[in-house]
């Protein structure tokens, strides 16, 4: 039982980000199809505004936790993996696919959740498709180039 | 105040808002902020030996619940702060969508495509499904998708993920160029 509880309590944080983030992307309209295609025409600032101004934001904050060596709530130092470059195949080829999808969906994958809760429930579809995109990705990756 | 929180948010309230969650999710719980991973955690509740999703999917339900939070966070929009406005988007988009034949502007997506009907035509079996199995096997190939990348990795400066981003633009661009003007 308490331990049930412990999960509970560990997990309400995600849950309350989780829904802080489907307010924003759906009041932000960043989940709208015509969103992407008019960032993809390079027809409006909104879309490089949002994600410039996140990444702006976010870069700072990690600056300043690396830093000043900011420890987690429960006392644990944070760690921020960096990112193992390879041959780098997998980077822009995998980027390409994940672009040419999302241009077609215009959802990624954080969005297509807040598009069914706001009653498209067709994305349901696009998601069980990313899974089984997912799925077809770890079958193959030993064959892949990365 | 009712009419800002009616209204669409501009960017510079939605974008801080965003990226101020890159710091709170390392400093409750240690988490990278990345969205995709949830799909692989699904695959790896899944029955299966493929070897990827051979791990405790448990140490991914903090991103499976998050995701839980955003699709309750959707409805929550939609049925108490919804916009009854279209989407504002520029009008030279409008205009090149309506060239290719898309005729509806209103709600966040063109019904006539992104609908039980729609998924029923060669176009929106192409652009849901082919494109959400690209979204899955896209992220995880590149090891990361708009939050994981070009958030996440680009505020830590990792050129990995400047490469990711730049590919996602070069297959949106392909998409929205290329194959859009065939399959609308």
């Amino acid at each position: 039982m308490s331990e049930s509880k412990n999960t509970i309590g560990r997990l309400l944080p995600y849950l309350l980000v989780g829904i802080y983030f489907g307010i924003i992307f759906t009041k932000s309209e960043v989940i709208s199809w015509y969103r992407i295609q008019e960032m993809f025409r390079f027809q409006a600032f909104h879309m490089y505004g949002i994600i410039s101004s996140a990444i702006a934001v976010a870069a700072i904050s990690v600056q300043i936790i690396k830093r000043k060596g900011i420890r987690a709530f429960d006392g644990s130092e944070i760690n921020i993996p960096p990112k193992v470059m390879g041959s780098g195949t997998r980077y822009w080829l995998g980027g390409t696919f994940f672009g040419l999808g999302w241009a077609l969906t215009g959802a990624c994958p954080g969005p297509m959740f807040a598009l069914v809760g706001n009653g498209f429930l067709i994305m349901l579809v696009a998601i069980l498709s990313a899974i089984a995109g997912t799925y077809a990705y770890g079958v193959l990756r030993p064959k892949l180039p990365h | 105040m009712i009419d800002f929180i009616s209204q669409p948010w501009p960017w510079y309230v939605a974008g801080p808002l965003i990226g101020i969650v890159v710091p709170a999710l390392f400093l409750i719980g240690g988490k990278q902020f990345g969205l995709s991973e949830n799909l692989r955690h699904v695959c790896a509740i899944l029955p299966g030996k493929v070897e990827f999703f051979n791990y405790n999917w448990r140490n991914g339900a903090w991103n499976l619940t998050l995701v839980a939070g955003i699709i309750i966070g959707g409805f929550i929009s939609s049925t108490f702060l919804g916009n009854p406005d279209p989407v504002a988007i520029s009008d030279a988009t409008k205009s090149d969508l309506a060239l290719l034949g898309v005729t509806q502007f209103d709600g966040l997506m063109p019904s006539e495509i992104f609908s039980w009907e729609g998924l029923a035509s060669v176009r929106g079996l192409i652009m849901i499904v082919l494109g959400g199995f690209l979204v899955g096997f896209g992220s995880r190939y590149a090891g990361g998708c708009t939050s994981g990348h070009a958030i996440s990795g680009l505020a830590d400066l990792q050129l990995p993920s400047l490469i990711a981003v730049i590919g996602f633009f070069a297959g949106g661009l392909i998409a929205t160029f290329f194959l859009l003007p065939i399959i609308l």
